[in-house]
């Protein structure tokens, strides 16, 4: 017997072999063959890149409006062409009324996410990081979370009147829930065994946070925080919508009374871009902080 | 060769030779006692391999000696400087293997040493690897590097060839070998492979419902062959302490006799019930 010898091809063997083989009618000299598709990476490539296909997408959307629009279906109180939209968006550029509100806005949206982020975190790991503040804590969170936060509008404009900062509080607070929640939850899914490794190599209390509990936190603070900014953009519509004297939300509600289509979708437009924006910006942050991850 | 029973431990208490002193160590789970009074003695330096079958306490052993566990009673002697390796690697995924290695170190020199001992398992030029994009055997190596990099006075390794492939663990094997020679740390390797444990260590201990029934020392020469008779004699009776008989194995297995790895389809379903238990 050769052990090491190469195994050669038996020569016509298949076919006597075989023909005989049958189980439960199965008779195994019936295998048909077919041939497998191949070179798919190189047909792939030729073809349009995703981007471009959502591009497509959304180009023929406004084409279908506009031809709709000229042929007279859709009327322009009830809504504007995308071309007379964008006449109007360029006139409210040039005299600077759509700046100013957008900046406005900008200013509400930023100052709410500043106050607000950082309070869901600072209350995520405190109660993430122990019993007692997770007994504190948590339940009072889970209790307001299911609170809707436009209903708190009322009280925020007894407490503060209408001015900026009932309006920064409000999304100031409601921006604070979905940070929370994510964090926590990251913080509560720590794998245990990295609490051993860290017994093991002796981390001190500070180290554990550092090398441990912040990094496994940040992927869910990150779910939080993209959660936050569409927050942040509802709530400002709604609270310029109710009380404001500047932003989009003012610049539409004048609009309706003056029954202008075009401005209203103008600043609908303009909400829709800053959504994209700011998911975009915290698209980057995760690329850039989570290269570790599995996947990216 | 001679099998004995348990040493009894001398009167005489620890001595200054020992890594581990271990006396009358006991653990209960609610009412279920795992370890029932454990004497335990390893030398500096010693080798010693710790077989038993699921849920024999070999992991609450270990576990007790690491430190990870203090709900036993009993005198438990250990150094100061230990490291454990896990079963499975353990790495920080959002920590370049380096940082990995010197995790908690805060000498200056801490990432020269880490290099260096990533170097002696090696993965020399991978400290600034994401573990993601390891191996298991390489982040297994990795794991053995983070326990090297502090000069341990003693190694406990839980089980930790038990994840990776055949291959994989056959040069895991030579790597630690290799690595004890240079360094000499008391080991304890907790395992359920036989082979393995004639294969590395100086002594074999037989945990069996919760009290070491069998301490043998290996006696085989270097370098440790499956094909010597003797290993076959040693491997059959430590086999038969852990109540697997060999000829009814083979009987059934016989495509399988004499693999290195015929156990392990066993000792996988082992493992998977252990890990489920320990957790």
């Amino acid at each position: 017997m050769t052990i090491l010898g190469a195994r050669r091809a038996p020569e016509d063997s298949r076919t006597t072999d075989l023909a005989s083989h049958e189980v439960d009618g199965w008779r195994r000299d019936e295998v048909t063959l077919v041939q497998l598709p191949t070179g798919g990476d190189s047909r792939r490539e030729r073809r349009l890149g995703r981007g471009a296909q959502r591009l497509i997408g959304v180009a023929l959307l406004f084409a279908v409006w506009e031809l709709l629009s000229l042929a007279g279906w859709i009327k322009p109180q009830d809504l504007a062409a995308p071309s007379a939209v964008l006449s109007t968006g360029a006139h409210m550029i040039a005299n600077g009324s759509l700046g100013t509100a957008l900046w406005a806005s900008l200013q509400r949206v930023f100052w709410g996410l500043l106050i607000g982020v950082p309070i869901g975190a600072a209350l995520a790991l405190a109660s993430g990081l122990s019993r007692t503040g997770e007994n504190l804590i948590d339940g009072n969170v889970q209790m307001l979370r299911f609170v809707p936060i436009i209903g708190l509008e009322s009280l925020f404009v007894l407490w503060l009147g209408v001015g900026e900062t009932a309006k920064v509080s409000m999304i100031a607070l409601g921006v604070m829930f979905p940070i929370y929640i994510n964090t926590y939850a990251a913080i509560r899914s720590i794998d245990p065994g990295f609490g051993e490794l860290a017994d093991v190599v002796g981390l001190s209390r500070t180290q554990r946070i550092r090398r441990i509990v912040l990094p496994a936190a940040l992927p869910g603070f990150l779910v939080g925080l993209r959660m936050a900014m569409a927050v942040a953009w509802l709530l400002l519509v709604f609270a310029e919508q109710i009380n404001a004297s500047s932003g989009l939300g003012y610049l539409i509600v004048q609009a309706q009374t003056f029954f202008q289509s075009n401005v209203i979708v103008v600043c609908l437009v303009c909400y829709a871009i800053l959504g994209l924006l700011t998911d975009a910006f915290v698209r980057a942050l995760e690329r850039v902080t989570l290269r570790w991850q599995p996947g990216r | 060769m001679t099998l004995q029973e348990a040493r009894p431990l001398e009167a005489t208490g620890p001595h200054r030779d020992d890594a581990v002193f271990v006396r009358d160590l006991r653990r209960s789970f609610g009412t279920r006692e795992v370890l029932k009074g454990i004497d335990l003695r390893i030398g500096r330096g010693e080798f010693v391999a710790l077989l038993g079958r699921s849920g024999s306490g070999k992991s609450t052993i270990l576990r007790t000696l690491a430190g990870l566990d203090d709900g036993a009673t009993g005198q438990i002697l250990v150094p100061e400087r230990r490291s454990v390796v896990f079963q499975d690697p353990r790495l920080l995924p959002w920590a370049h293997v380096l940082d990995n290695v010197v995790l908690g170190l805060s000498e200056k020199d801490s990432a020269e040493r880490g290099a260096g001992a990533l170097g002696e398992v090696g993965l020399a030029g991978h400290e600034g690897d994401w573990p993601k994009t390891l191996s298991g055997g390489e982040a297994q190596r990795v794991a053995l590097a983070r326990a090297l990099v502090r000069h341990p006075d003693l190694l406990l390794l839980d089980e930790p060839f038990g994840a990776l492939d055949a291959l994989t663990r056959i040069k895991m094997h030579a790597l630690v070998g290799e690595l004890w020679e240079r360094h000499h740390p008391a080991v304890l390797l907790v395992t359920h492979d036989v082979d393995e444990a004639i294969l590395l260590s100086d002594r074999i201990l037989v945990l069996t419902e919760g009290a070491i029934s069998l301490d043998v020392d290996v006696t085989l020469a270097d370098p440790r062959l499956r094909s010597d008779p003797a290993f076959g004699e040693l491997r059959s009776a430590l086999l038969a302490e852990l109540g697997v008989d060999e000829a009814a194995e083979d009987g059934a297995q016989t495509h399988r006799r004499g693999d290195p790895q015929s156990k392990d389809q066993t000792s996988n379903q082992d493992r998977s019930k252990e890990t489920g238990g320990t957790q």
